[in-house]
């Protein structure tokens, strides 16, 4: 750049029009193999699932088409049911008891505790672990021969039973175990990080008014931090649809298919049972789950930005 | 001093201390479960407890992982697993990262007609479900001749990767001054020189965001390997899964844990070094859409 400045003024002059141009063009040409590849990859596949889900496609994929057929199949498949209502069970659990968890130990961490900073270390490094690994040790813990039940048995509690992982009324439960100790951590950042941009002029004005100081978390601090709650609830519905690993590494969908997740029988049906248009439309629902949940926040966060 | 002592023994004090270390202990108590397994010999499990120390500690469980163990057909450990690992998350890590940075730049600083639609479909990116582009991504490396590649599955985490470095760039960048750029751009920098010599300087953080967020991402990633890898070129949590999962012979959990072990420690180094970075992209990829 520097050695144009020093040429005589007419080629400069020549010279940087070409830039000029070129600058124009540089951006959209830097950012073009990402617009290619997301356009492809998410948005052209997206597409191409959708179209697959309207076929009758098995092992392979076959383009006739033949409406909502795989749609209905899915409605009437008992898999499939059990793999929705699971994931409302799921679900539901994880996102409660990540949510109760994360605030106390949030709340709790907020009160100028010695040594914060290695407390926290703790309750998030779950999240930097494979599910698989988590699914591992917790099928190791929940071992019904050896593991807990063991445990409490060496410890006295003879009468213990704990068979949750091969039963298949309970199995289910085991799953939101581990998911909610691997990510109840992630939770309790998100609101340490919202509490600490509360104003603390607001609880000291209302002490001195004669609040206690849980009345003041319950009625005003908590309230207040109501976008953490939906950017809470949001990360971790995400994570609860979406969620496949815990379940192939702990249960594989198993005892039978009592613990099928969504993403579970997608898997299955399309990769293993070579039922691809059954799998395809498996997928789209998954995807209209994702987007009942996203659009709103999305909307609702970008209208925010525009009042400010 | 007094006043560390006065407040220590409050009972309320005493009581959230009880509830902090509780939670720590039960945060902590599997990673210590995983460990004293992976060091105890199979009688030793059968004849202890989960929480009991080993009687005779070896390391027999951690070799066998490593060099012997059972993936499925063939019994050669989980150490070419660990290696196809590295293989695959270091290029898709280091492209992601840097296609991140450069459409960051490009979407904060050099905004053209179309750019911020760009930016929404690569934050809506973030969110699809993956199960939505399997097939379609298993048929189309299956074409290009990558099924079951390494290559494969770089070039499949660097799409499924750049949404959200982009967003994390872009996020970054936004906050930096549009004047320092105009200036620059009267003084006659360009495109480049403005980024390396301006921007570059002072992204040492989001980098370090970036390339750690992604190593976590890409590295704990089962769903891609199980899919688009099959035998020689899978990474460590198919190999891992596969070990547990199979039922050839006896169970030998201290394997299996040591196994896990492995599979966790380069995330688990990255998260002791650099945790705060990683907290903040945990964080950055969720409070800020």
């Amino acid at each position: 750049m520097e050695h144009i400045q020093r040429h005589p003024a007419r080629v400069a002059r020549a010279s940087s029009r070409l830039l000029d141009g070129l600058q124009r063009w540089l951006p959209k040409l830097v950012v073009a193999p990402t617009f290619v590849l997301v356009g492809i990859g998410i948005y052209g596949y997206m597409l191409w699932t959708g179209v697959l889900s309207f076929t009758s496609s098995s092992f392979l994929p076959v383009y006739d088409f033949v409406g909502f057929d795989q749609y209905a199949k899915l409605m009437s498949n008992d898999r499939w049911l059990t793999a929705s209502v699971n994931l409302g069970i799921f679900g539901g659990l994880f996102i409660l008891s990540c949510l109760l968890i994360g605030v106390v130990l949030a709340i709790f961490l907020d009160q100028k505790i010695r040594q914060e900073g290695a407390i926290r270390t703790i309750y998030l490094y779950p999240m930097a672990l494979s599910m698989i690994v988590t699914g591992t040790v917790w099928k190791w813990i929940l071992n019904p021969s050896l593991g807990l039940e063991k445990l409490m048995h060496d410890w006295g509690w003879t009468s213990f039973s704990f068979d949750w992982l091969v039963n298949s009324d309970m199995a289910i439960y085991t799953i939101v175990m581990a998911a909610v100790w691997q990510a109840s951590g992630f939770v309790m950042a998100l609101f340490l990080a919202g509490l600490r941009g509360v104003d603390s002029s607001i609880i000291r004005a209302a002490r001195v008014d004669g609040a206690s100081l849980p009345l003041i978390y319950w009625k005003i601090i908590l309230p207040s931090l109501r976008p953490v709650f939906f950017s809470a609830v949001m990360v971790l519905a995400h994570i609860a649809i979406k969620s496949f690993d815990l379940v192939m590494a702990m249960t594989a969908g198993g005892p039978g298919y009592s613990t099928d997740l969504p993403a579970v029988f997608m898997y299955a049906h399309t990769f293993t049972r070579g039922q691809m248009g059954l799998g395809s439309a498996s997928a789209m629902l998954m995807l209209g789950a994702i987007l009942a949940l996203i659009v709103p926040y999305l909307y609702s966060e970008l209208r925010e930005k525009r009042h400010d | 001093m007094t006043d560390v002592v006065r407040t220590g023994f409050r009972p309320s004090r005493v009581a959230i201390y009880g509830v902090l270390l509780l939670a720590a202990l039960v945060y902590l108590i599997p990673l210590f479960i995983m460990l004293v397994t992976s060091f105890k010999t199979p009688m030793d499990i059968r004849t202890g407890n989960l929480m009991a120390l080993p009687t005779d500690w070896t390391t027999i469980g951690w070799t066998k992982a490593w060099s012997e163990a059972c993936t499925g057909v063939d019994c050669n450990g989980i150490s070419g697993y660990f290696w196809n690992s590295f293989k695959m998350t270091v290029p898709a890590v280091l492209i992601s990262t840097l296609l991140g940075a450069f459409n960051g730049y490009v979407l904060s600083k050099w905004k053209f007609k179309g750019s911020d639609l760009f930016f929404g479909m690569l934050l809506f990116g973030c969110f699809v479900p993956f199960q939505v582009v399997l097939l379609p991504m298993a048929a189309t490396l299956g074409q290009l001749g990558l099924a079951n590649t390494t290559t494969g599955l770089v070039l499949v985490h660097v799409i499924y990767g750049v949404a959200f470095t982009t967003l994390f760039f872009r996020n970054y960048y936004v906050a930096i001054p549009d004047a320092l750029i105009k200036a620059a751009r009267l003084d006659g920098a360009g495109f480049f020189t403005i980024f390396f010599r301006i921007l570059l300087p002072m992204s040492t953080p989001i980098f370090m965001v970036s390339l750690i967020w992604q190593f976590t991402q890409i590295w704990n990633d089962f769903l891609f390997g199980v899919v688009f890898a099959s035998g020689d070129s899978q990474p460590i949590t198919v190999a891992l899964n596969n070990l547990v999962n199979t039922s050839t012979g006896v169970k030998e959990y201290n394997v299996d844990m040591a196994a896990a072990m492995i599979a966790a420690l380069p995330t688990l180094v990255v998260y002791i070094v650099a945790g705060k970075y990683f907290i903040r992209g945990l964080t950055a990829g969720s409070v800020k859409g």
